[in-house]
């Protein structure tokens, strides 16, 4: 052989075992989850503290939970984000057992973009009617007559929605269903809707935040943080009792005081609470029931399993300072309960 | 062992060691190494053709749900609905022809009068490298810049001019999308153009100057008739990149999978519902989103195909004529 | 017979003016874009933008390192993948250019080079990332390489045809064989036009991002595994542009001013090349 070609298989060699051993050791430093944009400032938040102090790599990129459901079902994240809980189809697609824990609350608020950012109360019927495109000027005099004070201008409205499948849709439209006969029986409730004609699509909860802040006349929806973090104007909606409700963590927490059920699964949209804000919802995260699927290490499993249990434990302490409301203790408890089902082989991964 | 070696593009003394050692076999392995390097010259080329089969076999297979479940419908059905797997292309269809083709229509000028400065007024000179090197670092401009910047200065224009016509001042849509794609190819066209131009013999224009044609009437006369087919082919290429173009338009489109009804309308195109709902889709909406992408390839496809032989024939006649 | 004469010379004085007028407008969007990237770009830029890694959302500071890291792997990668496949198909073209196989092949060539490069990304999920289950600089590398293919075929072609042919009759006179003719002679007298090739091919795709949404998908950290997401400046530029906060906005300026530098830095070096040895294409 000769020398030139030696060195040449040598080097092909070396870089080989580097990457290979690279991608050997750090399977376990590294998980990999995609999904909802809604919980994304707390995740990316919790990730990067878990990083310190863990030196666990968790990437997490906001695709919108629907996307976040699929590429959990295509298995090429280890977990998801949604704020929709899965539908009968989709965890029958999904093959196998998945699980869902509740990582945090949070509130879809309707922004807009307004002079002098007036703080505006809405009814049920305003917020429908403005996103079935039927009230399409700010003037509108039943926005008028709701706001008695403030000073509308005649500018038509815009209307931003999500482009991609989205849970903070799922929420947003869950909550107009049942609050309004005529969304019920045009668009309904779904993570993707066929929304009236005109208007616009944006991806995930930073772009619908992003178009509304840069377009007067604008209205979108998004989680509560975005709108705080950009200081936008968000509307008090009124709530079952007839109160119209600021979204705060307070109100949000008042709605979300229900009974959770094992698997987590319950809706807090339009809620009885006299101070809850109507349109609050849990986010979860979702992974399958049995980790040994794909050819995972077991480490890879573990460390998943460890991640999720410290996200609704010690992590919970991110989500107040940035105006999430952290789970109930009943919510913990459950969630724990789990994360504990989680199983590698058929064994327990955490006790 | 001497065939790898001289695969691998290893220095002659190696060979002539061996050549000298064993003189017999010496021609017998040249002879070898000749037909291995023929061999993967071919490989290497027969590849290529397999690539863009696998792209197209795979675009096929992957849509077949969808094409089984709409067939032609896909065509003309207007209603995206993924909640009820319902799929018709019909919206994205328009959209990706009414911004592409106004996006041509609106570059016509600017790129042919760039062929003409450059082509037939100032051939050299500071002024032309100028522009030529602009027209260059247009060209080099990734689309996502086009996309922000189109966010933080074409929007807000549209929408002020939205507001001064009456209509709901969203920003994005059709038009917006229409002009940042125009700026796109301008630079494509433009330069396709100027060579175009070039190659006009010198000899035809000499003879119209010398019965006293002004430069207008030379250009209008002698050069755009000459010079016609090959503008046509440049335009239809820059057709073709506006078609398959995507984060710029993706990001100033609006995202509305309805059939615009007015030119400041939202919209999508082909390629910006895709980037926008693929990484979500599941099951047949996956699939009728890879038939949308089957079909983009293939109009991409022919449109290339015919702009490259349109400019292919005119630079084979400049040819012939020139000798 | 003066009016007329006198009317045909406003009529080119006229056109004349149009098309200077016409030439000149269209620079206008193209000064605007380079102002604006320079005077936002610029200000971003500084040794913690190029060194640290993103902060979470809404957290003031940080910087694009993963993304400059990113981009970079996902060239040296993409260039790997394409250049010998690429170089070799050339030399095919050129020496067998009249062959029915040649034809064929420069035909799928065109359609490579013209096919949207969110196609591109479509078929690389499908390819690696799907079967795999896992979004990767590997798959991204793979998307990439497809976009680089046609303009390495194309400009190693171009080159090779270029060449004198006295060139290669005197190698073969001495007695070089054919294929060490083309490997030693030829090829390295063409290889500053093959390289300028490469580093246009480099130029178009150091910018694209269509076919990296579903590919590399972006990574907040840094990331050395090619088996693994990784991020990348126009991914960043997307991701970061499409977002409400206005500190973002300006890292999405700086990033895009760091990608024009790289991408212009492509074309100059390639044109310098070009120039110096009077390569045309």
């Amino acid at each position: 052989m000769s020398v030139r070609l030696r060195r040449f298989c040598t080097w092909v060699l070396a870089l080989g075992l580097l990457f290979g051993s690279t991608s050997l050791f750090a399977v376990e430093r590294e998980l990999i989850g995609a999904g909802a944009t809604f919980p994304q400032p707390l995740y990316s938040k919790m990730f990067d503290a878990y990083f310190q102090q863990n030196k666990i790599k968790v990437n997490y990129q906001g695709i919108g939970s629907g996307g976040g459901i699929n590429q959990l079902t295509k298995k090429t994240v280890d977990f998801g984000g949604t704020d929709a809980f899965m539908t009968a189809k989709e965890l029958q697609a999904a093959g196998a057992a998945v699980l869902h824990i509740p990582t945090c609350l949070g509130a879809v608020v309707v922004i807009y973009n307004l002079p002098g950012n007036p703080k505006l109360n809405l009814t049920q019927d305003i917020v429908a009617d403005i996103f079935l495109g039927k009230i399409n000027k700010w003037s509108d005099p039943r926005i008028a007559a709701a706001n008695p004070k403030a000073k509308l201008p005649g500018l038509p409205i815009s209307v931003v929605h999500r482009a991609d499948g989205s849970g903070t849709t799922y929420i947003f439209s869950e909550y107009l269903s049942k609050v309004s006969n005529e969304w019920k029986e045009k668009i309904g409730t779904g993570k993707s809707l066929n929304w009236p004609a005109g208007q616009i699509g944006q991806k995930g909860n930073p772009g619908v935040a992003g178009y509304v802040r840069q377009t007067p006349g604008a209205v979108g929806y998004v989680e509560l943080l975005y709108a705080l973090q950009n200081k936008m104007a968000f509307g008090k909606i009124r709530n079952k009792a007839g109160v119209f409700i600021e979204p705060t963590r307070t109100s949000v927490s008042a709605a979300a005081d229900v009974k959770i059920p094992d698997d987590t699964n319950v809706s807090l949209t339009d809620t009885d609470a006299k101070d809850g804000y109507p349109i609050s919802s849990l986010t979860w995260l979702i992974f399958y029931k049995e980790q040994s699927y794909g050819g995972r290490s077991k480490a890879k499993a573990e460390s998943l399993a460890k991640l999720l249990h410290w996200m609704v434990t010690d992590g919970q302490k991110f989500a107040e300072p940035l105006q999430y409301s952290p789970l109930s203790k009943q919510a913990v408890l459950k969630s724990l309960k789990v994360i504990k089902s989680m199983t590698y082989g058929g064994v327990p991964l955490l006790k | 062992m001497t065939e790898m070696c001289s695969v691998n593009g290893i220095g002659m003394q190696d060979i002539n060691e061996k050549t000298e050692t064993a003189d017999m076999t010496a021609k017998n392995t040249m002879d070898k190494s000749e037909q291995r390097f023929g061999k993967v010259l071919l490989l290497a080329a027969v590849f290529v053709v397999v690539l863009l089969l696998a792209i197209l076999a795979t675009l096929v297979a992957a849509s077949i749900p969808a094409i089984k479940a709409f067939g032609l419908t896909f065509f003309w059905g207007t209603t995206w609905d993924a909640a009820a797997e319902k799929f018709g292309a019909l919206p994205f269809l328009a959209g990706t022809l009414i911004t592409s083709f106004l996006a041509t229509l609106i570059c016509i000028p600017f790129s042919i009068a760039i062929s003409i400065f450059l082509g037939e007024y100032f051939k050299e000179g500071v002024f032309s490298a100028f522009l030529r090197s602009s027209v260059e670092v247009l060209a080099g401009i990734p689309s996502v810049i086009y996309g922000l910047w189109g966010l933080f200065l074409l929007m807000p224009i549209m929408r002020a001019i939205e507001m001064y016509l009456g209509v709901t001042p969203h920003g994005v849509g059709l038009l917006t999308s229409a002009l940042i794609l125009a700026i796109m190819i301008i630079p494509f066209s433009a330069s396709i153009g100027r060579e175009v131009i070039t190659l006009v013999p010198g000899d035809l224009k000499e003879a119209a100057f010398s019965l006293g044609a002004t430069r207008f009437e030379v250009i209008r006369n002698v050069i755009i008739p000459y010079a016609r087919s090959g503008i046509i082919a440049g335009i239809l290429l820059s057709l073709g990149r506006a078609i398959g173009e995507t984060m710029a338009v993706t990001m100033l489109i609006g995202n509305s999978n309805f059939i615009p009804t007015g030119i400041f309308d939202p919209s999508n195109t082909m390629a910006s519902v895709i980037a926008n709902e693929f990484a979500e889709a599941t099951g047949i909406t996956a699939a009728s989103l890879i038939y949308v992408a089957l079909v983009l390839f293939l109009v991409t496809t022919v449109v290339n195909i015919v702009g490259t032989y349109v400019i292919k024939k005119v630079a084979l006649e400049a040819s012939k004529e020139v000798t | 017979m003066k009016d007329h004469t006198t009317a045909r010379m406003i009529k080119d004085k006229v056109f004349r003016a149009t098309v200077i007028l016409l030439a000149c407008f269209s620079m206008l969007p193209l000064l605007l874009i380079l102002y604006f990237i320079t005077r936002n770009g610029i200000a971003v830029i500084n040794w913690e933008f190029l060194s640290q890694l993103p902060r979470p959302i809404g957290e003031d500071g940080g910087g694009v390192f993963n993304a400059i890291v990113g981009t970079a792997i996902l060239i040296i990668l993409s260039s790997i993948l394409s250049i010998p496949f690429g170089i070799t198909t050339g030399i095919y073209l050129s020496e067998k250019s009249d062959g029915k196989i040649a034809h064929i092949v420069r035909l799928c060539v065109v359609v490579l080079q013209g096919t949207p490069s969110i196609v591109i990304g479509i078929v690389a999920y499908l390819w690696v990332v799907a079967p795999f289950h896992s979004f990767s600089a590997i798959s991204g590398g793979v998307a990439l390489s497809i976009m680089m293919l046609p303009v390495i075929i194309k400009a190693t072609e171009e080159t090779l045809k270029l060449m004198p042919y006295h060139l290669k009759e005197a190698s073969l006179a001495l007695g070089v064989p054919y294929h060490k003719t083309i490997l030693k002679v030829i090829l390295p007298t063409g290889i500053n036009g093959i390289l300028t090739g490469i580093l246009l091919s480099l130029a178009r795709i150091t910018g694209e991002t269509a076919p990296l949404l579903f590919t590399a998908f972006g990574n907040q950290f840094m990331n050395w595994n090619l088996f693994k997401p990784i991020d990348s400046l126009p991914y960043r530029i997307f991701y970061y542009a499409m977002s409400p906060y206005p500190e973002w906005h300006a890292f999405a300026w700086g990033a895009s001013f760091m990608l024009v530098a790289v991408v212009l830095g492509f074309n100059l070096i390639a044109r310098g090349v070009a120039a110096k040895w009077k390569v045309q294409f």
